[in-house]
Formats: structure tokens, C-alpha cells, sequence
């Protein structure tokens, strides 16, 4: 892929949402080691590990939002299942940090984790093997969202399954994963899932400095994603991509192979998800097949629809204010938020087709009018 | 196999030299690549095609053969399967029975709809399909031939011949002043016309063109028929009308359909005098 530094500028010039939100990035990479690790803690402009953590995992959703608005937003597939890649992802991840706890488990069993030598089990399943290997987990974090997205994709897109068929066999697909994770057998850890991680290539993952690593990594693969997508939606095959949501059948009449460029941008979609859920679970230092619940993959939707489709800097403002607003209620008012959550989402459907950025760009037309 | 052989014997009967090739014929290279042989002079053949939706046969028996360069109008009432002919041609519908073969060498009933797009059949439907929150001239850029894979399109830029024939597709459809606005806002003629430039990009040998003038007012309707003209010798062009005026005002050769097979076929005049379709017209209009 050809993406110089100049590519990049191109990509964002025309693209005001877009480069505020690499600004914010870039300072926020620049700021904040500073706040966290050098400004000492009595100091009023102290960034504590806790706010860098709950950061960092805002941008691991913002990421995720921005997958699930380049299907939704630009190629018209309502995924109602991206949590199960995101979720996939983070069990990728979550196998290698598992190996590396090595004799420091409670069973102090050199190969098997804990969970294992509990169940009584005598040897690795074979597909535990290679997680021992930062790289495998690496690519493994891509590729088993990416091989899961595209068989479903394949066989849902083959079919022609579209609209609102295909969102509900999405919820299926990750509801189908939930209960297979749940059970011991499986060999993921069941309803425990994996925890307890100790550390990441050697370094310990309770340091501030690691916990600042995978934060600066995350806001750099956040901006990352973002002009990959950004470079995806503006190319000509992007252009295709958002032809087949207005008028799929006239694509096809066109002489395009629709299924393959749906299939294509949602694997590609399903494997940063991946990504960013395999960001996710070194920083809150767990994994458990309730990520997969049929509601986390709405409730992305939900900060994508807030933020304002089809934009992709918008999904990242959704993501962003309403997991600030999440992190909140649930803090203060834990019973109120799922119903907060809904009314915003019936609020924003009916006033807000376009979302926040909709919002904003008709009070700055108004305002030049 | 058997009821084709039947066919191509009765064919070789005939005394026109249309035919599709026979084993044995030497064909060389991939005709999905080449385009249309319509080195014969015909471009479309049609043969004994049934279509047959829960026992209501939409087309039957239908024959009819469109010269390369001709412009064609296909009129008749309601029912008759005009629209179920169209998507034959296209492979949107499979019939029962029946060949259809375009030029000599490319057999459409076994090809899926985008080879068939690709192969240089270009169809205009009825209700004007444009890419509305796309610009007039991406529009074009999208209908554009070519290779259409995701991963060639991912990094293409348009070359400078690319967009000079853009830019030509614009002036004849007479667009060239709306080139960056979105197609959403254009009017019904206008839509009506970037389809047709959309058509036209694709290099299409064979344009299908459903009810173009549909809805239009009579300047746009004039200017529809100078366009579909000019078109015509460089295309084959197939028309589907109900609008009797302006078949007369572009027509050469007309066919009229009739409950799924061909009722008459000549000038606009000998058909208009043909008495069966007097009596079809007539009868339909007595029950109006």
C-alpha cells in the first residue's frame, strides 16, 4: 500500500473532523507520558494510572467504532456482531499473556494455565499451541476474526442476506460464540476466561510505564486506523463500496462483483476489530466470553449512530462520550444507564439522523448562511 | 443438448445465415474478453425462449434477432414480456427453454449478471437508478469499464484518457455543467440521461433502454430521441416504449409483443396497418 507522508496529508486535507481528531491524538501521545510519569503525583496536572487506563480503553472502542462504521456507515451492513471480533481478538491476546504467566500460576505448571490443571487436563490442546510466540498471537489476533468474518461473510453475502436478516444472524453468530466460550471444554477458560496476566514480552504489565506503552500504541494505532480507513473510503474501490449501499442491485448491474467488496471491506473490518480488542485486554487485564453478549455489539452501533455514521471521526467521538457517559452513570446512577443508553439511541434516530457531526455541521452552515 | 441440436438443425434450414456457432466452429480466445462476433450482422439472437412464472408464461417461444448498429423499439400492452425479455437478455431471469446468444460466440444463458455487464450489455432501467449521494461524475467514473476487482480499484486512479471520455460521455448527455453536483439533485430527465452516459461509458454494444421518456416533458423527450439517434451505428440499441410518438419519431424497425411472442415486426407504418395488432391495440382499448 502506498501511504507516504504526503499520502497521509492528502488523505486528511479536505478533512476537518479528521485531522482535529489525529491533533487530539498526537497531543494526547505527547501529553501524556508526561502528565503520568513525570509530573509528580501531589501535582494538581497528575494524569493517574487509572484515568490512562480508562483512556486507553475508550480509544480501544473508538477503534471498534470505527470498524463497525466503515460496514455500517459506508457499505450499508448493520453488523450487530462486531463485538465477537473485537471479543476474538482480545482472546488471541489473551492465550499469549496466559503462556507468559508460566510457573507464576497458582498450580505453578510450566505449560498448562491454571484453568487447565484444574479441569485436570494433561497436556496443551493443539490449538494453544504457537501462543507461546508474541508474533503468532500477533497474527492470530487478525486472522481468526478475519477467517471467522469471512466464512459468515461468504456465506451470508453468496446468499444475498442483507438488511435487517443479516443484522439479526449477526446477533446469532455472536450469541452462538458466547455460549460456546462459556463452556469448559472449549478450552478458552469458560465463563472465567482468562486473567491474572503478569506481564507482556518481560515487561510487567501493572507498571505504569507498560500501561503507558500500550497506551501510547493504542492512540497511535486508533489514528493508524484511521487513515487506513480514511484511505479506504476515498479511493475509487471506497466509492464502489458506498454505490452498493445506496443501490446494490444497480452495482451489480454495473458489473461489479458486489459480494466480493462486501466481503472484502467486512473482513477487513472484522480484523481491526480484532486489533482492537486484542489492545483491549492487556489493559483491563481480562477476558471472558461475556464480551460476546448480543448486547455489546448493539451498544457500538449505538455510539456509532450517536457520533454520526459515515464519517468514521464521528464513530470515534460516539464511542468516546458515551463511554465517558457510561463510565459516569454507572459510577452514579448504575440503575439509570442501559435506560439513558436507550433513550439517547431513540433521541438521536429520530433528531439526529446524522449524529453529533450531522449536528454540528448544520449549526456551522446556519451559522454561515 | 437435444432440443439445442433440434434448434440448430431448423436454423441451418433457414435461409437467413443467423446462427450460433455449432461444435466444430473455430473459435478462438475467450469471447467473454473479445466482446460480441457480430462479424454475421446480428448482435442479439433470441430463440424459442420460454419463461414461465407459476404456470403464467410471461415469454413464449419468443424469437426475434436485432442487427449490430440497428435501433430497435419493442412496443406492446401490458403483460406482453418486455420487461421479462430484458431480463433474459441481462441473465436476471433464466428461462424454461430457449438459446440466447450474443454476437456469435457469447451464450448469455450461461453467464451471470456482471459477466454479462461486462461482456458489453449495458441496460437502462425504467425508474432512473442513479447513485444519488454520488457526483455526476462519479457516477461515471463508477459505471466506467474496466477491471472491476477490489483490489485493483483500491489503489486505480483515473488515467487521462479515462477522464476525457468522461468528460465526452458528459457533453453528449449534455451534463457537463452539473459534472461536480450530486446526482440526488438532478431532475427526472437529467437522471434519466447520466443513466444513459452511465451506459454509455461501459463501451456497451448492446444498450437495453426501458421506457426512457417516461415522465418526461416534451423538450426532454425531444432531446432523448436526438440522444438515443446519435447512438445508433456505433451501438445496437434496443428501446422499450409505450409512447407511440416517439417510436414513430426514432424508430427504423419495430417489433410488437404480444402475451410472450412476437406479433408483428417492421416500419413503425406496416405495423401500425398490421391487423392483428389493430385488434390487440383496439381490444385493449375497448376495455379501457
Amino acid at each position: 500500500m502506498r501511504m507516504t507522508g504526503n499520502g497521509a496529508a492528502g488523505l486528511i486535507r479536505r478533512d476537518r473532523g479528521g485531522s482535529a481528531l489525529l491533533a487530539v491524538l498526537g497531543l494526547m501521545v505527547v501529553l501524556a507520558p508526561i502528565l503520568n510519569l513525570v509530573v509528580p503525583e501531589s501535582s494538581a496536572l497528575h494524569l493517574s494510572g487509572y484515568t490512562v487506563t480508562l483512556l486507553g480503553k475508550y480509544m480501544c472502542y473508538a477503534i471498534l467504532a470505527i470498524a463497525v462504521d466503515l460496514v455500517w456507515g459506508y457499505c450499508g451492513i448493520l453488523s450487530l456482531g462486531h463485538a465477537a471480533f473485537f471479543t476474538l481478538g482480545g482472546y488471541a491476546i489473551g492465550m499469549y499473556l496466559m503462556r507468559e504467566i508460566g510457573t507464576r500460576g497458582v498450580y505453578g505448571d510450566p505449560v498448562l494455565p491454571d484453568f487447565m490443571v484444574f479441569l485436570n487436563w494433561k497436556e496443551l490442546p493443539w490449538f494453544w499451541h504457537g501462543f507461546n510466540h508474541f508474533g503468532y498471537a500477533l497474527l492470530m489476533m487478525l486472522v481468526a476474526p478475519g477467517v471467522l468474518a469471512l466464512v459468515f461473510g461468504w456465506l451470508a453475502f453468496r446468499s444475498r442476506v442483507t438488511g435487517v436478516y443479516l443484522s439479526i444472524i449477526t446477533q446469532a453468530l455472536t450469541y452462538a460464540l458466547l455460549l460456546a466460550f462459556f463452556r469448559n471444554d472449549m478450552g478458552f477458560g469458560g465463563n472465567n476466561g482468562f486473567t491474572d496476566f503478569k506481564d507482556v514480552l518481560g515487561f510487567d504489565l501493572d507498571a505504569a510505564s507498560t500501561r503507558m506503552v500500550l497506551f501510547v500504541l493504542t492512540a497511535l494505532v486508533l489514528g493508524g486506523s484511521y487513515l487506513l480507513c480514511r484511505f479506504i473510503v476515498t479511493s475509487r474501490a471506497g466509492r464502489v463500496v458506498a454505490a452498493v449501499r445506496d443501490a446494490e442491485n444497480r452495482a451489480r448491474f454495473i458489473g461489479y462483483k458486489v459480494e466480493n467488496y462486501k466481503l472484502w471491506i467486512f473482513v477487513f473490518s472484522a480484523m481491526l476489530a480484532g486489533l482492537a480488542g486484542a489492545l483491549y485486554v492487556p489493559q483491563v487485564g481480562i477476558i471472558n466470553p461475556s464480551e460476546f453478549q448480543p448486547a455489546n455489539s448493539i451498544e457500538v452501533v449505538i455510539w456509532v449512530a450517536i457520533g454520526g455514521r459515515g464519517t468514521l471521526y464521528g464513530a470515534v467521538i460516539g464511542a468516546l462520550l458515551v463511554n465517558y457517559a457510561k463510565t459516569y452513570f454507572t459510577g452514579a446512577l448504575p440503575s439509570a444507564w442501559l435506560y439513558a443508553l436507550g433513550a439517547l439511541f431513540v433521541l438521536v434516530t429520530l433528531f439526529l439522523p446524522r449524529g453529533i457531526v450531522g449536528l454540528v455541521n448544520q449549526v456551522r452552515h446556519r451559522a454561515a448562511a | 443438448m437435444n432440443v439445442r441440436r433440434e434448434l440448430l438443425q431448423r436454423l441451418s434450414g433457414r435461409s437467413r445465415s443467423a446462427r450460433p456457432p455449432r461444435t466444430g466452429d473455430v473459435l478462438t480466445g475467450d469471447p467473454m474478453q473479445e466482446g460480441p462476433d457480430a462479424s454475421r450482422g446480428l448482435i442479439l439472437y433470441l430463440e424459442d425462449i420460454t419463461v414461465s412464472f407459476d404456470g403464467f408464461r410471461a415469454l413464449n417461444a419468443l424469437t426475434l434477432y436485432v442487427e449490430a448498429g440497428e435501433l430497435r423499439c419493442i412496443i406492446g400492452p401490458n403483460g406482453a414480456g418486455k420487461t421479462t425479455m430484458m431480463d433474459v437478455i441481462t441473465g436476471k431471469t433464466r428461462p424454461d427453454a430457449g438459446s440466447a446468444w450474443f454476437g456469435q460466440t457469447i451464450d448469455l444463458l450461461a453467464h451471470t449478471e456482471p459477466e454479462i455487464a461486462q461482456a458489453g450489455i449495458g441496460r437502462k432501467f425504467q425508474k432512473p437508478t442513479v447513485f444519488e449521494r454520488h457526483t455526476v461524475f462519479e457516477n461515471l467514473e463508477l459505471a466506467m469499464a474496466g477491471d472491476k476487482t477490489v483490489w485493483k480499484w483500491l489503489v486505480a486512479k483515473l488515467t487521462g484518457e479515462q477522464r476525457s471520455q468522461i468528460d465526452e460521455t458528459l457533453e453528449a448527455i449534455g451534463l457537463m455543467a452539473r459534472r461536480d453536483d450530486l446526482a440526488g439533485v438532478l431532475s427526472h430527465g437529467q437522471k434519466q440521461w447520466l443513466e444513459i452516459g452511465m451506459l454509455l461509458v461501459q463501451n456497451p454494444q448492446l444498450l437495453l433502454v426501458d421506457e426512457p421518456v417516461a415522465g418526461m416533458t416534451p423538450q426532454e423527450t425531444e432531446r432523448t430521441a436526438e440522444l438515443l439517434l446519435s447512438l445508433a451505428g456505433r451501438h445496437s440499441v434496443v428501446v422499450v416504449e409505450h409512447d407511440m410518438a416517439f417510436v414513430r419519431s426514432i424508430a427504423r424497425k419495430v417489433t410488437v409483443l404480444h402475451e410472450g411472442s412476437v406479433l408483428a415486426e417492421g416500419t413503425i407504418d406496416e405495423v401500425q396497418a398490421h391487423p392483428r395488432v389493430i385488434e390487440v391495440y383496439l381490444g385493449e382499448s375497448q376495455h379501457a
